[in-house]
């Protein structure tokens, strides 16, 4: 309760501004305190609930502490509850007043009824006065002896609260040891519950400093103390079986009889009612099956059914939490729910964030035999009231065609979005049906058949404008009237507000330039002219370069601004297979609503008690520091590497790339530099961002800017080791890699010195898995700040596929690093190791 | 596991609060409250049931009005959590007989009372009212249920069919007594139906599904077993044929359910063999099985939607509606509704001779029609036509910019899926007491569109 911070609160009409009432309550309280009179409980009561009611809307009523307590020498049940509850939430503030409640609250802990012991135990625990820690003690003890579960529940929860205060307290009297041995003795599964709980939360805090408390930790997770849950699992209550398959979650079986045993166990926990018990069953069942592709799709199929259930049974907020479920499955495996996709359609009454989630999952089924249905669906919800989820709808048929083979179809839906003369419509689909011809330029007829007859006054959106430009630049020599549109538009060149639109303005007249010269003439020295007046720097710095690029040469211009373009294959994913992975393992949980890993929202004290993730869940994943939308280097072709880059701001970063060879690096005056070095900032930031831009490709801008930049290390450079040869596209996800690390025993525990270079080189830790990298070291997670730094690496050997996991710390200020090394074939961890140290040591060796 | 409990009303007022873990710093209501009213004001709809702020997760679910709200630090499970609140809510409710802000703040301190034994420390301890009642010492303070307009799912019952029941049975506190002391012994079995029904343009039905609950209150004393028996040929397992072979079960007449789940206390010993389900049902109210059909049904309703224009800036709209059950049922509280062009200025209605109970609307502000219909009786078909004033000239399709439309009503005493409750057998020692049982059918519109 949060008496002080609502009390501004208090000055509204309705609520009593406190004082005058207070010292009322408390003369009245002390009236009654030690009267005998028949009736008196029930004018108590009274007076007790109009307490209660004003530490609900916020007035503080600590004052009165002393009569609380002295009214609350009664055996009326009903009084002893709502002192309790009093006391609890004043205690915390009130320390010395606490002490006052100690003394009732023992006396109760002795009392006949076990209600009340119970109710008093738990006060007395809720207290969270660290002063007081040695008045708990000795009722615990007793409580957790108690003939009644009732107070042996509370006891349980009690000594959790106490660890909690003071852990030391906790330890000492040995009460972790107590609750193991009621967790498996208690006839009570309540009791059971709450001592797997309790030891949970109290020993993964204990595993960082104490051995025991790992070894303790690690116990629970061995085969007779889970099978000892499980095989009672049907006696727990509904949350209580909740934690009992969390914890069968994250246990390894030993073979797959095992896993087809648990799965055959709780096979019906499946059409349980209870969404909770569905989905942990569900969570149990793919991370058992995960190494058995085969298996693991049948589960898919079995839980199809199940969850389609949970999503329309229940309230709308319980549905949501289930279809982010259903939206991660079928994500990852669309192709199992493409008969399923008219379960996805939205209805007119569910709110936005159902709606979002049904088109993404549209988005994903969509296949060959399906595609007509979906799109004509998405189609109605684009002329949609709800203008939000139209745009969505609009987008949605955009990937379905970016993702199809035949788009014949689509292509005219989308052409009949331009013709429906709603703004937002039009909008949406001129970006649209500028990202197809870039995928497939063979519908330029067509489309550029609709785009002309779009009066460009009627697009008002940046982004919808942009593209418009993009296709009147590109398309100049088949759309007709191309130079005069760019020409009206420069005209307008200070009515636009978006240097977005400028930009593309730029380069549209220049494209337009070089395929239409004589007519574009005059508009593209209107737009250089008035490109060098803009007061924004970008476009400014872009005008600059295209008149000095134009002056020093038409044809190298025109290489740079308008290569030849490939069609675009695949447009990069937004979210990288590593973080997806991430969140599959955090199934359950509220990863998969945020659709971001728990490391993203939580603190690290603050993620789930009790998981290995805990050690990985404080790193990084990789290099995807701050940007949060890399994929590696590996799994993205090559040419790929534009496909990301949305604006033509990024085409010119890929012209020199492409004709770097044949360009010669011109002689630049200071202010060209300046642009110059704009672009290459501009390049620099991208860099993290975009996938597939090796060091070699900016490399080579590098050198053809002439800047005379230091080199980044090459990994080509990289010496291979002499005997273990290891594959440098090795893949391995942190799903896998948990596992793995949590199954293999530890092979070679080694400390490393690390040369000063490789401390000064390591003030991020990107920089350091890049390096590895180059030496077939690949980093599953990352973290740490200077001076402590903290690895996950993997490396496969290059002929078969076994595996190194490799955890390593680097202190930078004591210039040593830690290795910790599991593999698939012990053997060659040695070996492994010296390629290791070997690597190590050569990084920020120039 | 939470760190803190509290209930909303409307306003953002505090009603109750709890914290267990004292992580989550003060005045997490406010932030709460004030995320989820500009949720909506921001343009991005309603706010979604979990969200995070600075670290910290809201839960929370809307109940008869109030939210409900949890917040915690740790990565939960959703599910969990979402199911807690709701669970929290039904035990109140069990207890309060109905649930609203003026019961809730009436009863407070029993509302402390039952938070304190359904979690300790943050854990979930129990939501069972059975269990509960053992540990529970407050009596409830009763609301007058008269003087309520709207009860919810109960509400569905009292409309129209106050014969048949006695309306405030439901709406009664499982531990509170009968004026008069004695308990009366009774048990109500509400099989509900929620239809979701996309017709296109051509009236083709694109879309049907029944998402149907069995739902169980008992009053009964001593804790009898039941025995529930459905349709004989009731089958489950639609469209997954390839695991579970029930058998070519799709003739004629059969019910056949997609999937289904149940509650934890059903025992399924014999529902293989015989179709029955067998329990001892707890205390207050709980889904004794949910479940799914997507097979096809006789919709109740049939709806023409047409929009033709009239000259120039001008349209007429014509809708009928068609009731297509038996004429001894009678649907109540239609609304029928319809998105009209932006550019729509003026509307006005014309309707049939002699219509009773109807009520027509224009909204300005989201460019709706909306037509109520107090009562439908089977068999009757009603029609309502509207001339519509632009204030500028369409350029394209008319048909485009409006629409889709649709329509809302409780049709009680009817059922899509057939699925039936053959009988209810309680297993009771003394045979002088005749326990009342309620079997009682209804189906509600969910979703369903008719598209122009």
């Amino acid at each position: 309760m949060a008496p002080p911070a609502q009390s501004h609160r208090s000055s509204s009409p309705s609520q009593p501004s406190g004082k005058g009432e207070v010292s009322d309550l408390k003369s009245q309280l002390r009236q009654l305190a030690g009267s005998r009179a028949p009736g008196v409980d029930d004018s108590k009561r009274d007076l007790f609930k109009k307490v209660i009611s004003y530490m609900t809307i916020g007035i503080d009523v600590s004052a009165v502490f002393g009569e609380m307590v002295m009214c609350s020498a009664t055996s009326d049940i009903v009084l002893k509850k709502m002192c309790y509850l009093y006391v609890g939430n004043y205690a915390k503030v009130n320390p010395d007043l606490a002490l006052l409640t100690i003394n009732f609250l023992q006396r109760d802990c002795k009392d006949a009824d076990p209600m009340i012991r119970g109710l008093a135990l738990r006060s007395l625990c809720s207290l969270r006065v660290a002063n007081l820690v040695e008045y708990l003690v000795g009722p615990l003890g007793s409580g957790l002896k108690d003939n009644s579960s009732y107070v042996r529940i509370v006891a349980v929860m009690g000594v959790l609260k106490l660890y909690h205060i003071s852990a030391s307290t906790c330890v000492d009297a040995d009460f972790p040891q107590t609750l193991k041995h009621l967790m498996l003795n208690d006839s009570d599964t309540q009791v059971v519950a709450n001592c797997l709980t309790a030891l949970q939360e109290i020993w993964s805090a204990e595993a960082s400093t104490s051995e025991e408390a790992s070894r303790e930790r690690e116990a629970l997770l061995s085969k007779p103390v889970v099978f000892y849950f499980l095989n009672r699992i049907r006696e727990f209550s509904e949350w209580a079986q909740c934690l009992v398959l969390d914890l069968a979650a994250k246990y390894v079986p030993s073979d797959n009889n095992e896993i087809f045993d648990i799965m055959n166990l709780l096979e019906d926990r499946l059409q349980h009612a209870n969404g909770a018990v569905v989905l942990a069953t569900i969570k149990l069942f793919l991370q058992l099956t995960l190494s058995m592709a085969d298996v693991h799709q049948q589960v898919y199929e079995r839980i199809k059914a199940p969850l389609l259930t949970l999503v329309s049974s229940g309230s709308p907020e319980q549905s949501y939490a289930v279809l982010s479920h259903l939206h991660l499955l079928v994500m990852r495996a669309p192709y199992i729910f493409s008969s399923d996709y008219k379960h996805f359609y939205c209805q007119y009454n569910e709110p936005s964030y159902v709606k979002k989630l049904k088109l993404e999952m549209l988005t994903a089924v969509a296949n060959e035999s399906n595609t007509y249905e979906i799109v004509t669906e998405l189609c109605e919800y684009a002329a949609n009231v709800d203008i939000p989820i139209a745009r969505e709808s609009i987008r949605a048929v955009g990937k379905i065609a970016l993702q199809q083979y035949d788009v014949n179809a689509i292509v005219d839906r989308l052409l009949q979005f331009l013709e429906m003369e709603k703004d937002y419509v039009t909008a949406e689909a001129l970006v649209l049906v500028k990202d197809l011809l870039r995928k497939y330029p063979q519908w330029s007829q067509d489309c550029i058949a609709v785009v002309g007859n779009i009066s460009s006054k009627n697009v008002q959106e940046p982004k919808a404008k942009a593209a418009l430009i993009w296709m009147l630049g590109e398309y100049s020599q088949e759309m007709h009237d191309a130079p005069y549109i760019l020409e009206s538009l420069i005209e307008n060149w200070d009515e636009e507000h978006s240097a977005e639109v400028r930009l593309h303005l730029l380069t549209a007249v220049m494209k337009c330039f070089f395929k239409r010269p004589p007519e574009t003439q005059k508009a593209l020295g209107a737009a250089l002219a008035a490109g060098l007046a803009d007061f924004h720097q970008d476009v400014h710095d872009r005008a600059l370069f295209y008149y000095r690029v134009l002056q020093h040469n038409v044809s190298v211009a025109e290489r740079v601004v308008n290569p030849p373009k490939q069609a675009v294959s695949v447009f990069a994913d937004t979210q990288s297979s590593e973080i997806k992975d991430r969140i599959f393992d955090e199934f359950n949980s509220l990863s998969v609503v945020y659709q971001k890993p728990s490391y993203m929202f939580t603190d690290k004290e603050h993620r789930g008690p009790f998981e290995f993730s805990d050690e990985l869940g404080n790193l990084s994943i990789g290099a995807e520091s701050a940007v949060g939308t890399v994929v590696p280097a590996h799994r993205v072709e090559a040419n790929d590497k534009d496909l990301l880059l949305s604006t033509s701001e990024k085409e010119e970063i890929k012209g020199p790339s492409n004709n770097g060879s044949a360009y010669s690096a011109p002689s630049y005056d200071g202010s060209a530099v300046s642009a110059a070095s704009q672009a290459l900032s501009e390049l620099t930031i991208l860099n993290p961002s975009v996938p597939g831009l090796t060091p070699q490709s900016s490399l080579a801008i590098d050198d053809l800017l002439g800047l005379g930049l230091p080199e980044i290390p090459s990994p080509a450079a990289a010496p291979s080791p002499p005997l273990l040869k290891l594959n440098s596209k090795a893949i391995l996800d942190p799903g896998t890699f948990q596992q793995k690390w949590r199954q293999l025993p530890i092979s070679l525990s080694q400390e490393y010195s690390v040369s000063p270079q490789g401390v000064a080189a390591l003030t991020t830790s990107e920089a350091l898995l890049r390096h590895m990298q180059g030496h077939s070291i690949h980093c599953i997670a990352s973290g740490g700040q200077s001076p402590n730094f903290k690895f996950f690496f993997f490396a496969q050997k290059a002929e078969e596929l076994s595996t190194f996991l490799v955890e390593c710390i680097i202190n930078t200020s004591s210039a040593k690093a830690q290795i910790k090394i599991k593999a698939d074939d012990q053997s060659a961890s040695q070996e492994f190791s010296a390629l290791f140290q070997s690597a190590l040591s050569k990084f920020g060796v120039p | 596991m939470i760190s803190q409990f509290f209930v909303l009303s409307q306003r953002g007022d505090n009603i109750v609060f709890r914290d267990y873990r004292g992580e989550v710093p003060k005045g997490s209501a406010e932030i709460f409250f004030r995320k989820v009213k500009f949720w909506k004001e921001d343009g991005e709809g309603d706010a979604p049931p979990v969200f995070n702020v600075d670290g910290v997760n809201y839960f929370h679910v809307k109940v008869a009005g109030l939210l409900f709200v949890a917040t915690t630090r740790v990565n939960v499970s959703p599910s969990l959590v979402l199911e807690l609140l709701q669970r929290i809510a039904r035990v109140i409710k069990d207890y309060l007989g109905i649930l609203n802000e003026d019961s809730l703040r009436k009863n407070f301190v029993l509302v402390y009372e039952l938070l304190d034994e359904v979690i300790d420390f943050g854990y979930v301890k129990t939501t069972s009212t059975e269990v509960l009642k053992s540990y529970i010492f407050n009596e409830p303070i009763v609301i007058d249920a008269a003087r309520l307009p709207s009860l919810g799912a109960a509400g569905i019952f009292m409309q129209g069919s106050k014969r048949r029941m006695p309306g405030t049975a439901v709406t009664k506190s499982v531990v509170a007594n009968e004026p008069g002391g004695r308990k009366r012994e009774e048990i109500f079995v509400d099989i509900i139906e929620k239809i979701s029904v996309t017709f296109s343009s051509s009236g083709y039905i694109l879309t049907s599904e029944i998402d149907g609950t069995i739902q169980m209150k008992s009053y009964l004393s001593g804790n009898p077993e039941i025995r529930l028996a459905l349709n004989d040929d009731l089958s489950i397992g639609r469209g997954r044929s390839s695991i579970y072979d029930y058998g070519n079960s799709s003739g004629s007449g059969s019910v056949i359910l997609d999937d289904c789940n149940f509650h934890e206390s059903v025992h399924l010993d014999n529902f293989d063999i015989d179709r029955t389900l067998a329990l001892v049902p707890p205390d207050g109210e709980f889904p004794v099985m949910n479940y799914r059909m997507t097979q096809e049904f006789r919709t109740p309703f049939r709806i023409n939607a047409l929009i033709e224009e009239a000259g120039p800036l001008k349209a007429e709209v014509i809708l009928k509606v068609r009731a297509e059950f038996a004429s001894s049922i009678t649907a109540n509280t239609i609304l029928v509704q319809m998105p009209l062009p932006a550019y729509t200025t003026r509307v006005t209605f014309e309707l049939e001779p002699g219509a009773v109970g109807n009520t027509t609307d224009f909204k300005e502000a989201n460019k709706r029609l909306e037509w109520g219909l107090k009562k439908i009786v089977g068999g009757s078909e009603h029609t309502l036509r509207a001339k519509l004033t632009f204030s500028q000239e369409s350029h394209g399709n008319i048909v485009k910019e409006s629409g889709p439309v649709s329509m809302t009503f409780t049709i009680p005493m009817y059922n899509c899926s057939r699925l039936q409750v053959k009988y209810l057998q309680i297993a009771k020692k003394s045979k002088t007491d005749h326990p009342y049982r309620w079997v009682r059918y209804v189906t509600q519109a969910n979703s369903y569109v008719a598209r122009l």
